[in-house]
């Protein structure tokens, strides 16, 4: 999923603050899932808001919704019925939630309630981690199911570099080293000969370096 | 000779080699890295120039290997993928080898993380392995990475770095081969402390006959004190420094201690010579430079071969 983590409280008071009436829109996906940007997330941080500016003596009004998703043109198009009656959104969307309510609301300023952090997958009950950075061109398959795009801090590709110590990565304890993690799954699957293919250097153009991608699919696009 | 480098003429002659390291200061200053270099003259075979070490903002490796090279000293340039794209690696390696630097070391370079510039961004569009296959294909096959032509291939003679001492440990040796199959033709390690463990993956590299395939030189770094060694043990990543080093050095009073550190570098290199497969010594003297000529000498590494 899209992990997402709400901005500083100081830091939405003045992103709001030139406004009276604001649409609060959380989203049902992946920031439900993480927490951050769901119907719950969406109350609390209304109330919170609202509370803020009662004790600074300039009351605001806060409508809340939270769309089913809100990367789809489908469900953004659910807010027609409020958006001329707010003066602005706070979307707790990740970054393409936001961008579709700006792209489709030409008028209306937008803001973002959440950082978008990263694609990761739940580690245990309240943390996230990073797995996938959307290279692009998916080496799991060589490297045991771990990625080292994602999950080394140098991206090394034929790892692990001379910082690896007790599993973890040099940069942090925190953190495990992929390439031991990789070595230790290769292991288990039988596959260490697997190690010492070297893996050619990356064609970042099915990444960031080609630009901005797309998929068109031809049989689905209308 | 695939190179007119020095280095290769030593280590193909089957003499050992010795490098040791410069690094470049922290401002305009080309005194400074004259100053340093000035007092390897004559000692060492190749000068390495760290390329931002410690992901600190420095003078660049290529510009100080210039200055390095007007003095007639043999400058080993160091090249870390984190702070340059396959780009501008390529046209840095181009314009040193037309300064007349043929030799040079692939790294990926300390973390942005441990430098004062923790909120730069890592580059790492390639990493030490392919880095090192790039260089081999331009020298080679007279190939960009991209696979063009180059007009006037620099003829490198290209290093890698090996760490037996990171972890995992049983996988030590098959990176090196990984290196190896890249075409690495010179391998400086890690400083080593542990020498056990060293011995032990030197039995791995030459059971794979790597030792036949790529020059090896030791790295050496002379303590200078008990607190660097406990710093060395405790806060380098991929550092592994004994207790018995740390018992020895706080052994003796304080001001003995780097008198102590010496001779133990020299005592360790004795015993490295003796390991098959080392073909040479990596001694960074960090910012103590000045001992280098002592430690040569009284490791029986003078005079140096000419060619």
């Amino acid at each position: 999923m899209i992990t997402a983590e709400q901005k500083p409280m100081k830091e939405l008071v003045e992103c709001v603050r030139p406004f009276q009436r604001i649409l609060l829109a959380g989203c049902n996906e992946c920031v439900t899932v993480c927490a951050a940007g769901g119907r719950k997330e969406v109350g609390i941080l209304a109330s919170a808001l609202k509370l803020q500016f009662q004790a600074e003596g300039k009351p605001i009004e806060i409508t809340e919704i939270t769309l089913e998703r809100q990367c789809d043109p489908e469900y953004v198009e659910e807010l027609v019925a409020q958006i001329d009656k707010v003066d602005a959104v706070l979307s707790m969307a990740c970054g393409c939630g936001v961008q579709e309510v700006a792209r489709r609301y030409t008028d209306k300023p937008v803001f973002p309630a959440v950082n978008t952090k990263f694609m990761g997958a739940s580690e245990r009950q309240g943390v996230w981690a990073e797995r996938c950075q959307g290279c692009g061109d998916c080496v799991l398959g060589l490297t045991g199911g771990v990625c080292p795009v994602a999950r080394c801090s140098k991206q090394i590709l034929n790892g692990p570099c001379g910082g690896s110590t007790n599993g973890k990565c040099e940069v942090s304890s925190d953190t495990d080293c992929a390439w031991q993690l990789i070595w230790d799954r290769l292991k288990a699957l039988g596959k260490l000969d697997q190690y010492e293919e070297n893996i050619p250097a990356k064609d970042w153009r099915s990444g960031r370096g080609g630009g901005p991608r797309k998929i068109v699919r031809e049989d689905l696009a209308s | 000779m695939k190179t007119d480098s020095i280095l290769e003429k030593i280590l193909a002659s089957g003499q050992l080699a010795v490098t040791s390291e410069c690094g470049p200061p922290r401002g305009a200053l080309p005194d400074k890295v004259r100053e340093k270099a000035q007092l390897l003259k004559g000692y060492v075979d190749a000068v390495n120039v760290t390329d931002n070490q410690t992901a600190m903002v420095r003078m660049s490796s290529l510009a100080a290997c210039i200055l390095i090279k007007q003095m007639g000293i043999t400058p080993l340039l160091q090249m870390v993928t984190r702070d340059r794209n396959r780009l501008a690696m390529q046209s840095d390696i181009i314009g040193a080898y037309s300064h007349g630097i043929d030799t040079m070391l692939c790294l990926s370079g300390d973390h942005p993380s441990f430098g004062d510039h923790p909120m730069a961004a890592n580059v790492h569009d390639i990493d030490s392995v392919q880095f090192v296959e790039m260089v081999t294909t331009m020298r080679d096959q007279g190939k960009f990475q991209g696979g063009e032509k180059i007009d006037g291939p620099p003829k490198m003679f290209v290093g890698a770095a090996a760490n037996p001492f990171a972890d995992p440990f049983e996988l030590r040796v098959s990176r090196l081969a990984k290196k190896v199959k890249a075409g690495a033709d010179f391998i400086q390690t890690q400083c080593i402390y542990n020498i056990d463990k060293f011995e032990k993956w030197m039995e791995g590299v030459r059971e794979r006959g790597l030792h036949e395939k790529v020059y090896i030189m030791a790295g050496i770094t002379p303590m200078k004190s008990v607190g660097m060694a406990k710093y060395m043990k405790n806060k380098v990543p991929g550092m592994d420094v004994p207790d018995d080093v740390i018992k020895r050095l706080a052994g003796v009073p304080k001001e003995k201690q780097a008198e102590e550190g010496i001779k133990m570098c020299v005592e360790d290199i004795q015993r490295l010579k003796e390991v098959k497969g080392v073909s040479g010594f990596h001694i960074m003297a960090i910012e103590w430079e000045q001992k280098v000529p002592e430690i040569m000498e009284r490791a029986g590494l003078l005079p140096r071969p000419q060619f």
